[in-house]
């Protein structure tokens, strides 16, 4: 049993369990940061997507908090100049590799690459970089869902999913630099693979990526809105 | 291309060694596949699948680790090895043009092996001789100033050579009964 502990996050006043994972206590308690690659019920933090920096007195520069515990007395801001300047560049680079076409993606309302550009006021646009992808490369093989890596953006929740929760294995990273992607077995073809289609990382994957195909025809509904 | 059943007997057996020398840990990963490699020339699938299972693993986390390093290769190696450079000054002078030429002409991607295992194809990074770019080495021979011209002149003396061997073989194989 840990012990309580009180600190202060964006002039706040939270309570939290000694040793917890800060993005965790900020979320708990109302407070959003954003993240993509940390899952709560994880063993191992990744740290990979660098999108959840927050300044805590004391410490010289902006730190992860998906890596960073909790202890007494510890003061959190969310946002600072230099955070921001992180995640605008974090994000961009994600938007970089990660093909854009909201209005007709399955994720679209959805997405947690909106919801970060929402809560930030950042764009869903490109301003200083490239885009890397170009086409769409769409794995149509499973029965009700589909991958299309070329909207991942390789936090690899699904791996979690896959091979921890459920405990499959059908799915990992391979490859490296620009070629890294989340594939199967010698990057074959998920229903060729052992992936039992049980959609768990359907429904962890926070873009468009993995996506079940009659949410694909659906968007037409959200038309008005745009 | 699936290997052929001597093969796989020779697959599962260098495997087996070299799973008795180093053990099951999964720590001992990428060793192992070192050990495989050096054994075979490169990483087959079967021997792949065999290593996940061994160490009870994912087979994708074995193609995983065998995709992300540089020094695993997936294909065998073919009778020649063309090695084309793609270092800066190499690349600067149109290495990657070189490249798409081997590939248009073989058949092939970069990585890849022709299937009758004549040819394999790699990319590599500075060979140390910039000054002759763009440079490719073929088995051990390094070639200068490569053009598009010459790399048809590099596979045609392969063919030429290759052609006189068949030659030769008929011919002993017509004298000796
Ligand atoms: S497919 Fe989705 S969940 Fe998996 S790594 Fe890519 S973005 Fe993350
Ligand atoms: S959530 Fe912290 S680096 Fe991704």
């Amino acid at each position: 049993m840990s012990k309580l502990i009180t600190l202060i996050i964006d002039d706040k006043q939270v309570e939290a369990k000694e040793g917890e994972r800060l993005l965790w206590v900020a979320l708990d308690n109302g407070i959003y940061i954003p993240h993509l690659c940390d899952l709560r019920m994880a063993r191992r933090t990744v740290a990979s997507c660098r999108l959840c920096f927050v300044e805590i007195e004391g410490l010289p520069n902006p730190v992860t908090s998906c890596t960073q515990t909790v202890s007494e007395g510890m003061v959190v801001r969310t946002r600072s100049p230099r955070v921001d300047r992180l995640l605008r560049t974090g994000f961009e680079l994600l938007l970089s590799n990660h093909r854009l076409h909201c209005a007709k993606c399955a994720k679209n309302k959805r997405c947690e690459l909106q919801k970060i550009a929402k809560e930030r006021g950042l764009k869903l646009k490109l301003t200083r970089l490239r885009q890397l992808v170009k086409e769409a490369q769409i794995d149509e093989s499973p029965g009700v869902f589909c991958y299309d890596s070329s909207k991942c953006v390789l936090c690899g929740r699904c791996i979690w999913a896959d091979q921890e929760q459920v405990k499959v294995g059908a799915i990992g990273f391979i490859r490296r630099g620009i070629g890294r992607k989340v594939a199967t077995f010698e990057d074959g073809l998920l229903a060729d693979s052992i992936c039992t289609q049980c959609e768990a990382c359907v429904k962890i994957c926070p873009v468009g990526a993995f996506y079940l195909k009659e949410d694909e025809r659906k968007p037409y509904k959200i038309k008005k809105e745009c | 291309m699936d290997p052929s059943a001597d093969e796989q007997e020779l697959i599962r057996a260098a495997v087996g060694t070299v799973l008795q020398d180093l053990g099951i840990e999964r720590a001992s990963l990428i060793p192992i596949l070192q050990g495989v490699q050096n054994r075979l020339g490169y990483l087959p699938s079967l021997a792949m699948r065999q290593v996940a299972e061994a160490l009870q693993l994912p087979e994708v986390e074995v193609f995983g680790v065998g995709t992300f390093y540089n020094q695993f290769r997936l294909n065998p190696p073919g009778k020649h090895q063309i090695k084309v450079c793609m270092g800066t000054a190499c690349h600067m002078m149109g290495g990657h043009i070189i490249l798409e030429s081997f590939e248009r002409r073989l058949s092939i991607l970069e990585g890849e092996t022709t299937p009758d295992r004549e040819y394999s194809l790699e990319r590599v990074a500075c060979v140390g001789c910039c000054a002759l770019a763009p440079v490719v080495v073929v088995d051990d021979n390094v070639e200068a100033r490569v053009s598009p011209i010459r790399v048809d002149g590099i596979l045609l003396t392969f063919d030429i050579e290759r052609q006189q061997e068949e030659r030769q073989e008929k011919r002993e194989e017509g004298r000796e009964p």
